[in-house]
């Protein structure tokens, strides 16, 4: 069967491949190559060794959107996990109303992230015109208008998650734990959160890569106003790329090192997921 | 008795929290609802106002906004650049994990590990050199943009594709190839049908994301073209007027998010699965 079916690889994988390769194959290899070259337009690179790795430095700027991300990152994973597991234990107490929460609570997730930024932008303008101030004069209101829009999007996405995870906690053992006398409180932290380990781990997952590159909310809501203060590392990229003409190689670089961090996130959290599961 | 009684209790006090988190959670769709129907100039005066005879200002905002974004005709490259889309991943991209995961060689291996690379690369690293090697091949206008979502939206789809077909027994196809059929008519007569599932989440989480893409249109597309889609009008408005005409924004805001919520409360059911599936799986 293998050998039939191989004769067919044009039909099955080539018109895959040929767009694979348009979109991701070739624009990575070139990236790779560009971030060790000077270019305005690819056609003219020069091949400069690491000087564009060097010049990310001369500024603060990648450094500020770094600590800003990170800062941003750990919050909003803190918040949005929390807060949706509240909910998804609220929601799986069969009371009633259960499924209009539900739907509301998930409904920003599917706004996307342009529009979302406008809506909270204005918004936020609106409440802050009664203290005669507005989103982009201070850093601060930047910072936590971010992590206000954020939950909002993500809390919903997180919950039906965490619901689905507490839904396949078998009854026999919440009846068990009960039986043998233990209070909400223990049945919670005993049972139920080392029995969702699992939809934690993927909501950490999620939350974490989705709060470190998120771009589209951050260019809408401020685009790092005041001045590149609020800027997180993907719009710092884009800034250097479109912003600042005679730095594309180093806007290349900035976007060679993201990728790597974010590689070492994802790849940190598989080694610690597998560990665990190695010991279940 | 008194344990009934202190969970009703408790249950009670849930539901009134939750009531109020429904409100806040609803309270910036309202509070842009609210304003689009007010006189552009009141906006600003008392947002939280309701619109009264003074401040009431009809539909003119959704007019405004519909006339100078073209608001329609994104829509409609909106909606043909994401169906189209999602139906050229489903089409290819389940043939080709077909293909991978039957066919056992290092080729196919090294290809998968690839896809499943492209998941984690984030846009920031390719989209300066993928933008500059679409307009040189003159993938700029819709139908280029449907070959640059199947490529994008391969990694993810490939990967799940293939998840399941692992766990499809081998003897279904081989009985079909012994009755005749070609791989063609394997993959398409038993196979596809058995992919349902998995389909319906891929094209779930691929529509959600490419109806609400920016980046890739803008620097794909840009905004000096007729092919905008809702996103880049969005932020076309708010670039060129967003300062001198909010009543126009609220409006085109809340333009943009009726579809979504029409589309949401209509096939809720799958959204949901297909989401938690989708989270589970990747």
């Amino acid at each position: 069967m293998q050998k039939t079916l191989k004769r067919y690889f044009p039909i099955f994988v080539l018109p895959t491949l040929i767009a694979f390769a348009f979109a991701f194959i070739v624009p990575f290899v070139m990236g790779v190559y560009l971030s060790f070259c000077s270019f305005r337009t690819i056609t003219n690179a020069q091949f400069t060794g690491v000087r564009n790795y060097i010049r990310i430095f001369e500024d603060r700027d990648f450094l500020n959107a770094l600590w800003f991300t990170v800062k941003f990152s750990v919050l909003s994973i803190l918040t949005i996990n929390v807060i949706s597991f509240v909910l998804a234990l609220a929601l799986t107490r069969k009371i009633r109303g259960t499924n209009l929460f539900r739907t509301v609570f998930f409904m920003p997730n599917l706004i996307g992230g342009i529009i979302l930024g406008y809506i909270w932008q204005q918004m936020i303008n609106a409440v802050l015109l009664r203290y005669e101030t507005t989103l982009v004069a201070n850093a601060a209101y930047g910072f936590w208008g971010l992590v206000i829009l954020m939950n909002w999007q993500m809390i919903g996405y997180m919950m039906i998650i965490y619901v689905a995870g507490l839904q396949n906690v078998p009854t026999e053992l919440l009846e068990a734990a009960r039986i043998d006398g233990a209070n909400g409180l223990q049945t919670l932290f005993r049972v139920k959160i080392p029995m969702v380990m699992p939809s934690i781990t993927i909501c950490l997952f999620l939350t974490l890569s989705n709060s470190f590159k998120l771009f589209d909310q951050n260019l809408a809501l401020t685009a790092g106003a005041p001045s590149k203060r609020t800027a997180m590392l993907a719009l710092d990229i884009y800034n250097t790329f479109y912003g600042r003409s005679g730095y594309e190689g180093v806007g290349q670089a900035k976007a060679v090192l993201f990728f790597l961090i974010v590689a070492a996130i994802a790849l940190g959290q598989l080694i610690l997921t597998r560990r665990k599961e190695v010991e279940q | 008795m008194k344990q009934k009684y202190k969970k009703a209790v408790t249950d009670g006090l849930i539901f009134a929290i939750l009531c109020v988190l429904v409100a806040a959670f609803l309270a910036p769709v309202a509070f842009v609802i609210l304003n689009s129907f007010k006189g552009r100039l009141y906006i600003s005066d008392a947002p939280f106002a309701l619109p009264n005879g003074e401040t009431f200002a009809g539909l003119a905002n959704y007019q405004n906004g519909i006339e100078k974004t073209d608001f329609f005709r994104a829509f409609g490259y909106s909606l043909f650049i994401t169906v189209f889309s999602v139906l050229a991943i489903l089409f290819f991209t389940s043939m080709t994990a077909y293909f991978l995961t039957r066919v056992k060689s290092k080729f196919t291996a090294g290809l998968y590990y690839m896809f499943v690379f492209s998941m984690i690369v984030p846009f920031q690293m390719v989209m300066f050199t993928m933008s500059k090697l679409a307009n040189s091949l003159r993938l700029n206008n819709p139908v280029g943009m449907v070959i640059l979502y199947l490529g994008f939206g391969a990694g993810l789809s490939v990967f799940m594709f293939c998840g399941f077909i692992k766990s499809i027994p081998l003897e279904i196809e081989e009985a079909a190839m012994i009755d005749g059929c070609n791989p063609l008519q394997t993959f398409f007569g038993v196979v596809m049908p058995i992919l349902k599932p998995t389909a319906i989440t891929v094209a779930i989480l691929n529509a959600m994301w490419i109806w609400n893409d920016y980046l890739l249109p803008y620097l794909v597309i840009g905004l000096g073209t007729k092919y905008k889609t809702i996103p880049v009008a969005v932020q076309y408005l708010v670039g060129s007027y967003g300062a001198k005409d909010m009543g126009a924004m609220m409006a085109l805001l809340v333009l943009s998010i009726i579809p979504i919520i029409v589309f949401y409360l209509a096939s809720q059911k799958y959204i949901i699965e297909g989401v938690v599936a989708g989270a589970v799986k990747g």
